[in-house]
């Protein structure tokens, strides 16, 4: 199965980039789910959490306040103004 | 007598105090321009990925968007200078000065009103010392800038691009910092940040065919979102080059001082050698002049 090559980048740093089987955001219009193949997508995100699955281990989740990300040939770039990995979260679930 | 000698060992040892000073601040420069160019790397992946993103959404469709429509009538621009907070930095600031009152000339001369924003205290006193009215400025954190101030600056000047001219409104802005090429390039260079020119990063990437993307919510909306955030990454890249400019100005300029300060030391102990030898001579003279005096 195709994967996705998935970028997180904020502001001032990068976050994190990887490979990832699906990736689920929050957009204006509500959660958007990334599977590999994907059409290509530009959307607007809102603050909130984003998860990503990836290949190899456990679920990360992202904390951004807002951004957008785009989604073309199975890459997937997130371009939040503010983001970090919380690990707490990623604990959790 | 002695006061040749005096003179000299007070030159030295003010210019050898002068000396530490100059490296540490080298050695401060040193160490901090690495961390500047490493945030600079750091914004890359933002900046091309926003570029890529508001290149895609006007190759869509035509832009017509408020912040990319050229105005008519342009009556007034504004000027956004990125000078240092401190100074010790060679040419650094002046030279962006100087450029932007080449700009300002420019545009007074095609009948525009110019409003000046400045960024750092050099700056400043710039515009203080010469009376000259600035719009706002901010300072602090030059070397060192944080994203917040660039998203700051991005309100402020959207709010004037935004007002009608009777408010102080601005029909263009444009950004005089300094690029930073190399440790020993660094080049005072304008940009014309509103109404928007979307720039490609490379030609290469032009070729690259851009996929049809669907938009969520509307393409308007997205470009909406999209914009200031460009915007906001284009002033942000601006003062990241600026601090990392600005440091590599100043540990060249630090050197140079230093290297200077060893050879004015190295010139007054000659001289102060020399001075004492004179004496000693003359000392010798004198007591053979006058156990002469007492033979003869």
């Amino acid at each position: 199965m195709a994967e996705l090559e998935v970028e997180v980048v904020a502001a001032d740093h990068f976050v994190w980039s990887g490979a990832a089987k699906m990736v689920k955001a929050r957009t204006a219009d509500g959660e958007i789910g990334i599977l590999p193949n994907h059409t290509p997508v530009l959307a607007v995100l809102h603050a909130g959490n984003i998860e990503i699955e990836p290949v190899s281990g456990s679920r990360i989740v992202v904390e951004a306040d807002g951004g957008f990300f785009s989604v073309d040939s199975n890459r997937v770039v997130i371009v939040a103004d503010n983001a970090q990995i919380s690990e707490s979260v990623a604990g959790i679930r | 007598m002695g006061a040749q000698i005096r003179v000299y060992r007070q030159k030295i040892a003010s210019t050898s105090s002068m000396r530490k000073m100059f490296k540490a601040m080298e050695l401060i420069a040193t160490s901090r321009i690495g961390k500047a160019r490493a945030r600079l790397a750091a914004s890359l992946p933002y900046a091309r990925a926003i570029t890529r993103a508001v290149s895609a959404v006007s190759s869509a469709r035509e832009l017509d968007h408020p912040l990319t429509t050229e105005r008519e009538n342009v009556r007034r621009a504004a000027v956004l200078v990125l000078t240092a907070d401190r100074g010790q930095a060679g040419a650094y600031s002046s030279s962006v000065i100087k450029q932007a009152e080449a700009l300002t000339e420019l545009l007074r001369g095609q009948g525009k009103d110019v409003a000046t924003y400045l960024v750092g205290r050099k700056g400043q006193a710039y515009y203080d010392f010469r009376n000259r009215p600035y719009t706002r400025v901010w300072t602090g954190q030059t070397d060192n800038p944080e994203f917040a101030t660039a998203q700051e600056i991005r309100e402020v000047l959207l709010e004037a691009f935004g007002a009608e001219f009777a408010d102080g409104g601005v029909d263009e802005i444009h950004v005089v910092y300094t690029t930073f090429k190399s440790m020993v390039v660094q080049q005072p260079t304008v940009i014309r940040l509103l109404p928007l020119e979307v720039v490609e990063e490379k030609a290469a990437e032009a070729d690259e065919i851009l996929p049809l993307y669907e938009f969520e919510p509307e393409p308007e909306q997205v470009l909406d979102a999209l914009l200031p955030r460009y915007i906001e990454s284009r002033i942000f890249a601006a003062m990241l080059h600026s601090a990392a400019s600005e440091l590599a100005s100043r540990q060249r300029a630090m050197k140079n001082a230093g290297d200077n300060a060893t050879e004015l030391i190295k010139k007054y102990t000659r001289l102060r050698n020399t001075a004492r030898q004179a004496e000693i001579t003359q000392e010798l003279t004198e007591i053979i002049a006058g156990a002469d005096a007492l033979n003869a």
